[in-house]
């Protein structure tokens, strides 16, 4: 009987993952471009977030996304936080930090599929006055904090996961990273840090699909081996394959002992779409060159979707 | 002149005492900013956060939106150079209140180029919802904790440290966007800020005794600047407006009040002392100023300029300049 209700949630969470994969799909053929290989790569990492990793209250913000309110500053009374969309943050409630926003249109579609967002909601993503930017902010859907420059994330986590433990909050805090963001040299800043001050209540996702703007990570600046360099910073590091949903919130369930948690998600930037391969190295952004390419693209979408529906 | 001997050590430990979500983050220059006896009187509240101004920045911006109020200690450089994305994106976007306690600003470190913040007012002038505040002396250094705690969003504060004059009288606390009316007179108005307050007034008797009738205002508030007695001396000032500061003339005050004068209609002639675009180096502060031409004299030749006349004023018709020793107990351990 546990076996059953086991396998079911994690069938359940591969589905959310597929339609999310799908969702992205759907729209980068209507927009005639957007992240792809993102969601190819971290759906399943999302997915597993949202339905299982992390403890969320009920959303508290409206299920049609707002329209941008102004800048924060202090005569911006309508100011909002994308956050809220993450439900409040109650002492015993997990919190999210969205690093990597590029990422943005995977967040939104997971969103709608976990019933956090309307339905309609990608019609708003990078229109103007919309808040479904295409580079998410701290209004944008599902963001907490402002982390397009990458590598920010990370120690605004850390600041995050600091402040409740001197509030005795038992909630945690997530970060979800892409595996680029440790070239930079903030972030393992930022890993000493949590080290240093025990910061056990943070657990980071990182999508290691190995690739950035300019193309292979192994070509533009090499970050491997990361868990061994995690590992030697104090971090407490686990690898799993991030298409594994069951591996992926299997290395959720820890024992906190002072170390941060890394779980490094090793994924495929064209999971689920073969054809994506044709474009190696540079997946960063599909953008279609000509209407027949699109079609071929269109046709693609056709097939994998019933395959991805047979799946799930 | 009363001499104050490290004013913010006290202060900020008395300040702090009842205001328990005020916690200090320092990157390795604790006891170089006054705050050794501070992260002893409250160690819970002192975080060391090693040499790594760009996740210190992160770590405030998380700390301040679950409710606390982080004063970032460290040299003025090192708060808008390296870090600047970070303090721009994690902290200033989102309006938090974090307070950066920039000390050393300036050329008041004989630290060189490295260490010398020439061009901070002028970064975070740009910067948006930024709340600029440059002390000037002792009293100031004992009343800004106040005026910084009250504001609603990052507050930049170019911090004094060690031997500091006591300019304003110890009951005058210094209150944002307020300039503080040294004199009052006809001729010149001069607009002085930091050190160079100090500056100034050591030319006061000289120039008085020539006939010379200044207005001077300190001003220690540079962002917001709408302060509406600045803008009356600047539009009575007969023969032009002077500004002083510990910066370069791109910017900072001078800048300001261009900008001020500029769009206010006021045709006068305005007069920039400050490093006049570079770098400076390693030597002492009363080296520096008289190299760079910001110090009493310097304001003596263009009050000169201004009025097209020689005052025949030399260094020793200037009152006496305190120089503390290079080695003294009131200097912090470090530079």
């Amino acid at each position: 009987m546990d076996v059953m209700v086991a396998e079911n949630w994690v069938k359940d969470i591969e589905n959310t993952a597929h339609r999310i994969r799908l969702r992205v799909f759907e729209h980068v053929l209507k927009n005639n471009g957007g992240y792809m290989s993102q969601a190819c790569s971290s759906s399943e990492i999302f997915a597993s977030l949202y339905s299982k990793i992390m403890r969320l209250g009920p959303s508290i913000a409206p299920l049609k996304p707002r329209k941008f309110q102004g800048v924060p500053s202090a005569n911006n009374p309508n100011y909002f936080r994308g956050g809220e969309y993450n439900g409040a943050l109650l002492p015993e409630y997990d919190q999210f930090v969205f690093s990597p926003s590029h990422y943005a249109l995977v967040l939104y579609a997971t969103l709608i599929e976990v019933g956090r967002l309307a339905e309609d909601a990608l019609d708003e993503f990078n229109k103007d006055g919309s808040t479904v930017e295409m580079i998410g902010h701290e209004h944008s859907p599902g963001c907490d904090t402002t982390t397009g420059s990458l590598g920010q994330g990370i120690s605004q986590a850390g600041g995050f996961a600091l402040a409740r433990k001197l509030l005795g909050e038992t909630g945690r805090v997530w970060v979800f990273m892409s595996d680029g963001e440790f070239q930079e040299g903030q972030v393992w800043e930022a890993v000493a840090a949590m080290r240093h001050y025990h910061l056990d209540n943070v657990g980071v996702y990182v999508d290691v699909n190995g690739q950035q703007c300019d193309g292979v990570m192994a070509d533009v600046m090499t970050t491997e081996p990361l868990a061994e360099k995690l590992e030697a910073f104090g971090a407490r590091v686990i690898k799993v394959n991030g298409h594994d949903v069951k591996a992926l919130v299997e290395a959720s369930e820890y024992v906190p002992d002072g170390r941060p948690l890394f779980v490094l998600a090793y994924t495929n930037p064209t999971y689920c779409l073969d054809l994506l391969n044709e474009r190696r190295p540079i997946l960063h952004y599909l953008r279609f060159k000509s209407p027949e390419e699109r079609k071929r693209y269109e046709d693609y979408y056709n097939e994998v979707k019933e395959k991805m529906l047979w799946r799930s | 002149m009363e001499i104050v001997t490290r004013p913010h050590v006290q202060n900020f430990i008395e300040w702090a005492k009842d205001k328990p979500k005020v916690v200090v983050l320092s990157a390795d220059l604790t006891n170089s900013c006054e705050i050794g006896e501070w992260s002893k009187t409250y160690p819970d509240r002192f975080f060391s956060m090693g040499l790594a101004e760009q996740n210190m920045m992160g770590f405030a911006a998380g700390l301040a939106r679950r409710g606390f109020y982080p004063y970032i200690h460290t040299f003025a450089v090192f708060i808008y150079r390296r870090p600047f994305d970070q303090l721009a994106m994690s902290i200033a976007y989102p309006n938090l209140p974090v307070r950066f306690i920039g000390f050393l600003p300036g050329i008041m470190t004989p630290g060189g180029v490295s260490h010398q913040a020439i061009e901070d007012v002028a970064v975070l002038r740009a910067t948006p919802n930024m709340t600029i505040i440059d002390c000037g002396d002792a009293t100031d250094v004992e009343t800004v904790l106040d005026v910084a705690q009250a504001v609603n969003g990052p507050v930049y504060v170019r911090m004094l440290r060690g031997e500091v004059p006591r300019l304003f009288s110890k009951d005058e606390p210094l209150v944002l966007n307020r300039a503080r009316v040294l004199q009052m007179g006809t001729d010149i108005t001069l607009l002085s800020s930091s050190i160079c307050t100090e500056e100034a007034m050591r030319a006061e008797k000289a120039l008085r005794e020539r006939g010379v009738s200044i207005t001077h205002l300190h001003v220690s508030t540079l962002k917001p600047f709408s302060d509406p007695q600045v803008l009356e001396a600047v539009n009575a000032a007969r023969y032009g407006v002077i500004t002083i500061e510990n910066h370069t003339i791109i910017g900072g005050l001078g800048s300001a009040v261009a900008e001020l004068m500029a769009e206010n209609g006021i045709g006068k002639k305005l007069v920039r002392i400050g490093l006049r675009d570079t770098y400076a180096h390693g030597a002492s502060k009363q080296y520096l100023m008289k190299e760079y031409q910001l110090d009493a004299i310097a304001l003596v030749h263009a009050i000169e300029k201004l009025l097209g006349a020689d005052l025949n004023i030399t260094e020793d018709d200037l009152e006496k300049v305190h120089i503390a020793p290079v080695h003294s107990l009131a200097k912090a351990e470090a530079l």
